[in-house]
């Protein structure tokens, strides 16, 4: 499926997703609510098939916290990313999608090792690794550590 | 360092009981530790304790310049050293949009097929030596001793070179480069049948890794186990066929699948991988363009503001770079897909219902480095 | 006292009617007993250095490599040196193991292959004990060590140990079993169970040539089992480094490590005499038929060199396969003995039972 043709499908999927300009990919921001239903139906729809969850990565932009989805399809070779954005830095929360691709299990750890945000209904959520006594979670924008991270 | 295991205590039968694998283990390939359930020799389930060496790569890349970065992902894979050098690479180059020179790309894909070469004797000696047959270590070792000869004396080092950099080479083949490589691929192709002649053929070994550990296509895809363990189980996902980069496109070689997806398969995925870059080699090494070993580069490489993805097929997966740049000379966030982290993630469900020797076979055949699974 | 190196009946004959005119024959019994076991401990420890060197050597040769060459002229003194080493370690004392099982473990193990040792015929006339029921005893004494391997494994307080030491003991009681048949496959061809008897009869050939094929077939059988048997080679289960660290004597150190090293090597030696004297014709030199000329060259070299020629190649063979084959998994190994080399090992008796009958063995 074309990248045109892609982008219609999902913004007839989902009227409520923004599209984002990006040279590679067709990139679109979802409601932090609204992930978990999308990522079924893009799954399971014949013609879409996202069945290989390629790279599960979290960002610390500082006005918010995001978790960016990279998508493929290993029937029809495209491509998509999806964002979901959370606003609390306290408390961020979005939903697991390892129900859906195995594979998000380890990395939905990591994102919460290493950024905090926590993922409901996670069979197992706890650090990966650091210490489970860690305090504080180092990718963040704002971690200081004051003996284990030499500022030159 | 006083870690607390919460496993879920449901009920634990009265001959169950935990074993701990690691961290210091003669067969996990690094530090690794993983805590074994069991019960007699039938394995339960298994709860991998990683970060044993986690250096925190991406939280340094927040600080280091482009260049800089090269070297850092050189530490993660350190078995596909070149490879990892070439995904951060390419990202610089296609972000700026800039055209390396033929030489380049002719060179970085010789080097990066005899990375992958080292690489797989490695998991070949290790693999012999983990099922017990301790000669096959010793062969495998000597023949990779001939590539890194190769390394140390074009490049300066044996293990981790940081000789790619955003823009082309750090400096030329030496002059032997072409006759040693060529003298190598002779004598490797004669050599691979002994490999096949002591572990291949063995039935002692057939019996031990056929059948074993089983992983269905769904699961890979599922799990995101790519490189020769997904493609044993019939997961096509060879990025230099997918997606090429380099002159991957302009070789003709085969993309190895098997479809049975036990041990033995990947196995065999590995020694035909093995052949097939010996092929890729062949064909470009006698026609490599004259030119510069660089394209012209800014003395500080500045991303536009955005984000990048760049993929490329490591010896043991799929590595994947992603870039959000802000405009600066250091990245805001760089994130690597690592592909041991994946496959990792594979093997609890693998290896339940086998014992304890099939672990030691699967997580050879898995073929997993621990600092890439750490970063 | 007259010595000659091709009979040494005259020799022991000698000492043994000199002690008797002299002492008492009680007390002439006792030092010809401590005579014997002075001679069997010398005997033991001088293999056992050997033999570590030469499966180094091997072992290094096989995965080109040189092995020990710094220690001594070519490494001959790289033994004697890691013995010095063992002996100079920490005794390391675990809190919770069971003080008295832990420590007899080793010897147990080391007696088993003493008391083998001693009934075995090195050349004609040297010999210690030479009992009527000789075959029978050499295998029931050396099932002994599976009880100091079951003790060591469950003494030391430590999971892989118990694993080890129980994956072992099983190994070695479904073994013994095909050894066992092995040899009586031979016994049934040679017609007794004594080992100089045994011998004797194998002075027109060899018994694997005589009793061709059963002969072979339990030839075959009977060096799979003994190297299972000796916890050897594909078969090092037990020993598995690669996955349990050393098995039972993970929690040993010093010179209680050193007896079970020691008690494997010689184990081995032990398993390679009974081959080389059952079937390949112990102290017998190798006559062709009427082959007068051949024979005579061939009766030039002396016994005792026969022997420790023919157990050499014995024990080349058992390191050859332990260096070149990947091990075997429990069940594989327990599948291999009962659902394969029994029955072929109780159909090859029935065969060579028939063959002696109708009289078609040469």
């Amino acid at each position: 499926m074309d990248n045109t043709t892609l982008k219609e499908k999902i913004q007839g999927l989902l009227p409520g997703a923004e599209f984002q300009e990006n040279k590679q990919f067709i990139t679109f921001i979802i409601p932090a609510d609204q992930m978990h239903d999308l990522a079924l139906k893009l799954k399971n729809e014949p013609d879409l098939a996202f069945d290989f969850l390629f790279c599960l990565s979290g960002v610390d932009m500082v006005k918010y916290m995001e978790v960016v989805y990279h998508l493929e399809s290993t029937l029809h070779r495209h491509q998509l990313v999806l964002k979901v954005r959370m606003y609390d830095r306290e408390h961020p929360a979005a939903d697991t999608v390892c129900d859906i691709w195995k594979t998000a299990d380890f990395h939905e750890r990591e994102v919460f090792d290493l950024l905090g945000i926590t993922f409901n209904h996670h069979p197992d959520m706890r650090r990966i690794f650091l210490d489970d006594n860690w305090k504080g979670h180092p990718l963040r924008k704002d971690y200081v550590d004051e003996v284990n991270i030499v500022e030159l | 360092m006083k870690e607390v295991i919460n496993l879920p205590v449901k009920n634990i039968e009265e001959e169950e009981y935990h074993i701990n694998m690691g961290p210091q283990h003669p067969s996990t390939h690094g530090v690794l530790r993983l805590v074994v359930s069991l019960q007699g020799e039938i394995v339960q389930n298994l709860k991998p304790h990683c970060g044993y060496i986690h250096r925190g790569i991406e939280k340094m890349c927040e600080k280091d310049t482009y260049p800089q970065i090269v070297h850092l992902t050189d530490r993660m894979d350190y078995l596909s050293a070149h490879i990892n050098n070439h995904a951060v690479c390419l990202l610089v180059e296609n972000a700026l949009e800039i055209d390396v020179p033929e030489r380049v790309k002719y060179i970085r894909t010789i080097v990066d097929e005899l990375n992958r070469i080292a690489s797989h004797e490695l998991w070949w000696c290790s693999f012999g030596m983990d099922l017990g047959g301790l000669t096959c270590f010793f062969y495998g070792l000597r023949d990779r001793e001939k590539i890194l000869d190769i390394f140390e004396e074009s490049f300066g080092s044996r293990l981790l070179h940081s000789y790619y950099t955003p823009g082309g080479l750090m400096q030329d083949i030496h002059p032997n480069f072409q006759k040693r490589v060529k003298e190598f691929i002779k004598y490797f192709r004669k050599k691979i049948k002994d490999y096949d002649d002591l572990l291949t053929g063995n039935i002692i070994m057939q019996e031990r890794t056929k059948g074993v550990g089983i992983l269905t296509v769904e699961d890979a895809v599922a799990y995101g186990v790519t490189g020769p363990s997904g493609r044993g189980s019939g997961f096509s996902c060879d990025v230099r066929k997918h997606h090429p980069y380099a002159m991957y496109d302009k070789v003709i070689f085969n993309e190895i699948l098997m479809h049975e997806g036990d041990t033995f398969a990947r196995y065999m995925v590995r020694m035909y991988e093995m052949r097939e870059s010996m092929k890729i080699i062949e064909q470009l090494i006698d026609n490599i363009p004259a030119g510069d070993f660089s394209a012209k580069m800014k003395a500080v490489i500045k991303l536009p503001a955005g984000e990048y993805y760049q993929r490329v097929e490591a010896a043991r997966g799929e590595l994947g770079v992603y870039v959000i740049s802000d405009g600066n000379k250091t990245p805001y966030r760089m994130k690597f897909r690592s592909p041991n982290f994946s496959n990792l993630s594979a093997l609890d469900h693998i290896s339940r219902g086998g014992k304890i020797a099939d672990l030691v076979a699967i997580g050879g055949s898995l073929d997993y480095v621990i600092p890439d699974i750490d970063r | 006292m007259a010595f000659s190196i091709y009979d040494f009946t005259s020799f022991t004959r000698s000492i043994d009617t000199f002690l008797y005119d002299n002492l008492s024959p009680f007390w002439a019994l006792i030092v010809e007993m401590t005579i014997i076991g002075l001679l069997v401990l010398v005997f033991y420890a001088l293999v056992g250095l050997f033999l570590v060197y030469a499966e180094r050597k091997v072992c290094a040769f096989m995965q080109n490599r040189i092995g020990p060459n710094r220690v001594g002229p070519y490494g001959i003194i790289q033994t004697i040196a890691d013995l010095f080493k063992l002996l100079m370690k920490e005794l390391v004392y675990i809190k919770n193991a069971d003080k008295l099982l832990f420590n007899i473990a080793p010897f147990i193990v080391i007696i088993a292959s003493f008391m083998a040792i001693s009934a075995i015929p090195f050349a004609k006339g040297l010999h210690a004990i030479d009992f009527d029921i000789g075959v029978l005893y050499v295998i029931a004494v050396s099932s002994l060590g599976v009880v100091g391997i079951l003790l060591a494994g469950w003494s030391s307080n430590n999971k892989y140990s118990l694993i080890g030491a129980m994956r072992s003991g099983a190994q070695i009681v479904s073994y013994e079993l095909s050894v066992g048949l092995s040899l009586l496959t031979i016994i049934i061809l040679a017609g007794t169970m004594q080992f100089s008897a045994i011998v004797e009869g194998q002075a027109d050939g060899w018994f694997i040539f005589k009793g061709h094929i059963p002969a072979f077939i339990a030839f075959i059988v009977f060096l799979i089992a003994s190297t299972a048997e000796t916890n050897r080679g594909p078969f090092d289960l037990a020993e598995a480094e690669s996955e349990l660290t050393a098995g039972y004597h993970t929690e040993y150190s010093g010179i209680k490590f050193a007896f079970f090293f020691l008690a494997e090597y010689m184990n081995m030696f032990i398993v390679a005499s009974i081959a080389a004297t059952v079937f390949l014709g112990g102290w017998m030199p190798f006559h062709v038929g009427d082959w007068e000329g051949f024979n005579r060259i061939m009766d030039f070299i002396p016994p005792i060199f026969w022997y420790f020629g023919k157990t050499a190649f014995v024990i080349f063979m058992m390191m050859w396969f332990k260096w070149t084959f990947p091990r075997l998994r429990i069940d594989q190994l327990l599948t291999l003995e009962w659902k394969y080399l029994l029955p072929i090992n109780l159909v090859n008796i029935l065969v060579m039972a028939f063959i002696v009958l109708m009289g078609w063995h040469f």
